[in-house]
Formats: structure tokens, sequence, C-alpha cells
């Protein structure tokens, strides 16, 4: 019978990342809540290399799983192996993190196992051994309790920051290199390199105060009232995604998982709603004052201060008042 | 070229979200819809490629009846015709039985490209495109930025968002599924002439049964218990009052605090 917890630890040039930390932290409470064990699997390159780091946490087994079809990450080759390992190890329950590689193969192996895969999870509940997974819908302004109807394995993803990294428990674990046969999986991709765009020349990571524009600003031509706030606050201008994506202001202003990730003194959010991709790329702000129309907007959760009303007329009266 | 754009309608994005009775969903009854946004920038994306290669769009939306509004959009924007998956038991769907869905009624299409946004904004499981490439045995690429095709259409290099600002292109032949990120292209408006055209394009309604599709692969392998507002854990102070008033309080509050 499927038993345990197995936990795919994620290997980015080269390093960990720091979000299969929350999984590894996870993987424990979910263990520990249906009083089994957890298992972790590092697949590709580095994995064999990696695999010390993990097993010196409270796992039962470290797995690793290297090939040459495996050297560069491509969605073919990791679905086939993280299927082979889930068959390998018969867990109750698979946990991922939800980052951009899982959210690009982790579907695949859904799909292979006609299972479901909850994706962005922010919170588990075991009850009796019953779980019940929490996520967000509607962009965060609503939670929703999820629970798997199938049988195993259940599949998860966890939301960035559901879980504290330092939250997984040490230990000692025994590792072991899983082989797999991938001989008949065709890989369909042709790779290049990652970069970083050289246009990413403003470095908003040392600035000390920032106000960041959503699309509440409504159009590019209301942009001025958020530059002259900036200047009263000598701060930089950055923006949510729409509003790069409009073209209103460039790339290199983006806030967020695919943008810049800031820890100003200060940070003024105006008319932004406070999605999670946003949100990851300021919640370690200093003082964070949101001001959006919206009382529920999720951007209200990570606030010191809020402002409820319209942009409108609190920012004139704030830059006012700044002027005095 | 045959490309297919899979177009969800989902919720006005600034309209208020209340949730029901019996807390299974949201109330409905007071909001207006729109094409998802990232489903947006893929149909601009599907026109594109059909204007450098020619061929034809198919708009496929899996929705309920009033979703025919989304799907005219699309046709005024430039598709050439419609799918519209339309039946009581397309209801509250997961995301593998909505992938399995659409599979069975793009598949025998039998595209060159298929496109999806990476992302629903309602209830945003990010997974749909990636689970009908499996489906359909089609390779894929997500979160795609830029897209470009060799001059034969056979081949796609498209860019794909890693996080923190790194990116990377990868090549792949068609046919192909891709999940496309938000800002990729300037979406056009519909032209006058393009609604009035639209009233002419077909729309295919199709059915479950229609698809050959049971009970069993349509049963919710997850399952929505009940929704509720996010607790806050973090103690706001919420300023209040007219603007001069919290803009005075907020000027006083960060000036007390030394970050200003
Ligand atoms: C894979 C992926 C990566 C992403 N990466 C990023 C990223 O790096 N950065 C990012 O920001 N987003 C990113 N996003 C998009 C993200 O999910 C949200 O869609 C986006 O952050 C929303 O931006 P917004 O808050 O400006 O807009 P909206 O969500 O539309 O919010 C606008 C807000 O303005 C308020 N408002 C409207 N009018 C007024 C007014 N007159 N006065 C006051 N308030 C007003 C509204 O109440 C609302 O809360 C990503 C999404 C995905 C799926
Ligand atoms: N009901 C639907 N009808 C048409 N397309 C859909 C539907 N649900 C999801 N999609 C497509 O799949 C993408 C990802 O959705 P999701 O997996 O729900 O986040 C969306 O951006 C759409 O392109």
């Amino acid at each position: 019978m499927a038993n345990g917890v197995l936990v795919y630890v994620e290997i980015r040039g080269g390093e960990l990342t720091n979000s299969s930390w929350e999984s590894v932290a996870a993987g424990q409470a979910l263990a520990a809540g249906l009083g089994t064990t957890a298992r972790a699997v590092l697949i590709g390159d580095g994995a064999g290399s990696n695999a010390a780091k993990v097993a010196a946490k409270d796992l039962a087994e470290v797995i690793t799983i290297e090939d040459a079809k495996l050297a560069t990450y491509t969605p073919d080759g990791f679905a086939a192996a993280m299927v082979a390992a889930i068959r390998d190890c018969d867990p109750a329950w698979v946990v991922f993190s939800h980052s951009y590689q899982v959210r690009d193969f982790a579907p695949r192996v859904a799909a292979r196992l006609d299972r479901a895969l909850v994706g962005d999870v922010i919170k588990l509940k075991v009850e009796g051994g019953n779980v019940t997974l929490v996520r967000q819908i509607f962009q965060g302004k609503i939670n929703a309790d999820v629970t798997c109807r199938t049988d195993a394995p259940g599949m998860i993803s966890l939301q960035s920051g559901a879980y504290r990294t330092d939250a997984a428990r040490d230990g000692s674990a025994p590792t072991r290199a899983l082989s797999v046969d991938l001989g008949s999986v065709r890989i369909r991709w042709t790779v290049e390199e990652r970069f970083k765009d050289v246009k990413g020349a403003v470095d908003l990571s040392a600035a000390t105060r920032i106000v960041s524009v959503g699309r509440g600003i409504k159009s590019d031509e209301n942009l001025g009232l958020v530059n002259e706030l900036a200047a009263a606050l000598e701060a930089e201008v950055a923006a949510s995604r729409p509003i790069c994506d409009s073209g209103w202001l460039p790339m290199d202003r983006q806030i967020g998982s695919s943008g810049q990730t800031v820890t100003p003194q200060l940070y003024v959010a105006v008319g932004i709603s406070g999605a999670i991709q946003h949100v990851v790329g300021m919640k370690n702000s200093g003082t964070i004052v949101a001001i959006n129309k919206d009382k529920e907007a999720p951007i209200f959760d990570l606030a010191d201060f809020g402002v409820v009303g319209d942009l409108f007329e609190v920012v004139p009266a704030l830059i006012k008042k700044l002027k005095e | 070229m045959k490309i297919v754009v899979c177009i969800k309608q989902v919720p006005r994005r600034d309209d208020l979200l209340r949730i029901n009775a019996d807390k299974s969903w949201i109330d409905e009854s007071s909001l207006s819809f729109e094409a998802n946004e990232s489903d947006a920038y893929a149909l601009e994306e599907a026109l594109r490629l059909k204007e450098k290669h020619g061929g034809e769009v198919i708009v496929a939306t899996l929705g309920p009846s009033d979703a025919s509004k989304t799907i005219k959009e699309g046709l005024a924007k430039g598709a050439d015709r419609a799918i519209h998956l339309c039946d009581s038991t397309f209801e509250k769907l997961d995301a593998v039985a909505t992938a399995k869905s659409l599979a069975a009624a793009i598949g025998p299409e039998a595209p060159d490209v298929i496109f999806t946004g990476l992302q629903s904004d309602d209830l945003g499981y990010g997974q749909t495109g990636v689970l009908m490439a499996e489906m359909l045995d089609l390779p894929h690429a997500s979160i795609v930025i830029a897209l470009e095709t060799s001059e034969d259409g056979k081949t796609l290099r498209v860019k794909r968002e890693l996080e923190n600002g790194w990116f990377q292109w990868i090549s792949m032949a068609t046919p192909a599924l891709v999940t496309i990120q938000s800002g990729i292209n300037k979406p056009r408006y519909a032209s006058l002439k393009g609604i009035m055209g639209a009233k002419k394009k077909p729309v295919d309604v199709r059915t479950a049964s229609d698809l050959g599709l049971n009970a069993d692969a349509l049963t919710p392998r997850e399952a929505i218990g009940s929704l509720y507002l996010p607790v806050r854990e973090k103690q706001t102070e919420m300023l209040e009052g007219d603007a001069e008033t919290v803009a005075a309080a907020l000027v006083a509050r960060l000036r007390g605090n030394g970050v200003i």
C-alpha cells in the first residue's frame, strides 16, 4: 500500500533552491501528521553532489536520479524521472515547491498518473489521517479548502513562503542512487543557455524607498502622480507586472517573481492588489504602506499602514502633506 | 498553420467577489465576465502566427452558455471559428478534467500549435496547458514571453521566463503546445468590421457525450470544500478619514518611525 511522503528537491544552476527546504519542512510536517516518514528525491546534474546536504535532514531516505538525458532540465526528461521515482517509492503524498520548473513538468506527472496536483498550496491540515489543503484562488482574494478524492498519490505544490526554510528538521538519512531506464524517453527540446536580460540596468535592490504602482493607476497618463509622490519621498519608482506588460514602465522596474526582489525601508504600494507573484518580490520590505480602494485587497494582509481609498484623492493629498 | 487558442471566461478583474451562502463558490449573479488575461495575449500571438504563415485560428472555450460573449470577442478580433464545450457536466471541473475535455475537442483538429494562457485568474491551477500537452503527447513550453517560428513553421523557438529575471530560449518541432505569459505582445482591439463579421463565423457547440467523455473521466480528482476570506496575520494599522486626514496621519507615522 502506498505509504509515506516523497519530497521533490530542486536543483537550479547547480544549487539546491531555497524553496526546496520549505518543501522538506512541509513534507516532514505532513509525514508527522500521518504517522509516517518522508523521503526526498533529487533529479538531474548535481543530484549526487547535493544529496549529502539533503541527507542531513530528518528524512527516511534521499534518492538521486542522474542520467545523460537529465543533464539539462527538460520537462520530458524530468517528468519521466519523477514518475519513476514515484513508482519506486509508492508514496501516499508527493510534495513539490510551486516553482516555475515544477509548474513546467509536474502537471505532466499528474496527467500520466491521472491524479490531481493541488497547486500553490499555502497550508496543510492533517486531522485523523485526512489531509486538507488550503490554496488561494482569485489571485489571493479567497482561500479554498481542497481535498484529493482519488487513491494515492496525492500531489501538492507549495506556494513560496508557506513553510519556513529553517523549519526543516535536521537528522541523518541514507542516500540511494536510483537508476532509471530513460531509453525510450524522447527529449523534444533543444535548450539554450539561461541568461539574464542585460537591460535590467536599474538595480532596485539597493533602493531605500520605493513607490510601486499597479493597475489601479488606470492609464499611463496618470503616472505623473506616482512620479511626483516618489520625488516627494525621495524614492525609486517601481511597478507591478501589468504596468510593465503594457509598456508604461520598462521591465526592469517590475517587482515580483519574474522581476526584482527588493527590501527597501519603505515600500508604498499604490493601486496594487497584492497577488503572490508580486508579494514574493517585496514582502521583506521594512515598512509597507498600501493604498487601495478595495478593503479586501490581499496587499493589506502584509501592510503596516493601510489606506482604503481612491488613490487619485489620497496620493495628491499625500504629496501636498509631504511638501509642507 | 492551424492554431488553436484556449480562452477561459473569468470574472472581470475589478468586480467585487462575494462568497455564496453555502461557501461552495462565489456568488456569480452580480458579476460580469471577460477573457482571462494571459489568454488575451495568447489569442494575439495566434493571430500573429496566422498573419505570418496563413492558415486558421480556432478558439476553444469550456464554459457556460454565456461564455459565448468571450468567444464572440475572439472571433471579432480575427479568429476564424470556435469550439464551445458547453454542457452542465462540464461545471466545476478540476484541472485534469478540464484538460481532458479540451484535449478531447482539440486533439481531432490536429493543430500545429496550441496556445493556452499560463494561468487562469479565477481557479489559478496553472496546469491546464501542460496537462493537455501530456494527454495529446505533444511537446510543450510554459511561461513563454517571446516566440519565433522558422520560415516553414515547423520549428518554434520560444523564450521562457524563469524566476528572478532569468530567461531561456528553447526550440521544439511542431505540433506543440505553448503556455503564454502576459506581456508577450500588445493585444489588438476588435475592429467594427471584425465585430460585424464575427456574427457569421461558426461556433461548434459540443457536449460531453459528443466528445465521448464519461462521468469517470470528468470526476474531479480534487474537490473544493469551503471558501473563505484569508485571515490577516499582520497587525495592519488602517488609517481612516478623508484624504487630508489619512495623508497627515500617514506622514506622521512615517516620520515617527524614521523611514522618511
Ligand atoms: C508566473 C507568473 C509570474 C508573475 N510575475 C509577476 C511579477 O513578477 N510581478 C507582478 O507584479 N506580477 C506578476 N504576475 C502577475 C500577478 O499574478 C498579478 O496579476 C499582478 O501582480 C497584478 O497586478 P496589479 O496588482 O497591479 O493589478 P490588479 O490585480 O488588477 O490590481 C489593481 C488594484 O488596484 C486597485 N484600484 C483600482 N482603482 C483604484 C483607485 N482608483 N484607487 C486605489 N486603488 C485602486 C484595485 O482595487 C486592485 O486591488 C505574475 C503572474 C504569473 C502567473
Ligand atoms: N474552461 C476553460 N476553457 C478554455 N481554456 C481554459 C479553460 N480552463 C483553462 N483553460 C486554459 O488553460 C490556461 C491555464 O488555466 P489554469 O490551469 O486553470 O490556470 C488558461 O489560461 C486557459 O488558456
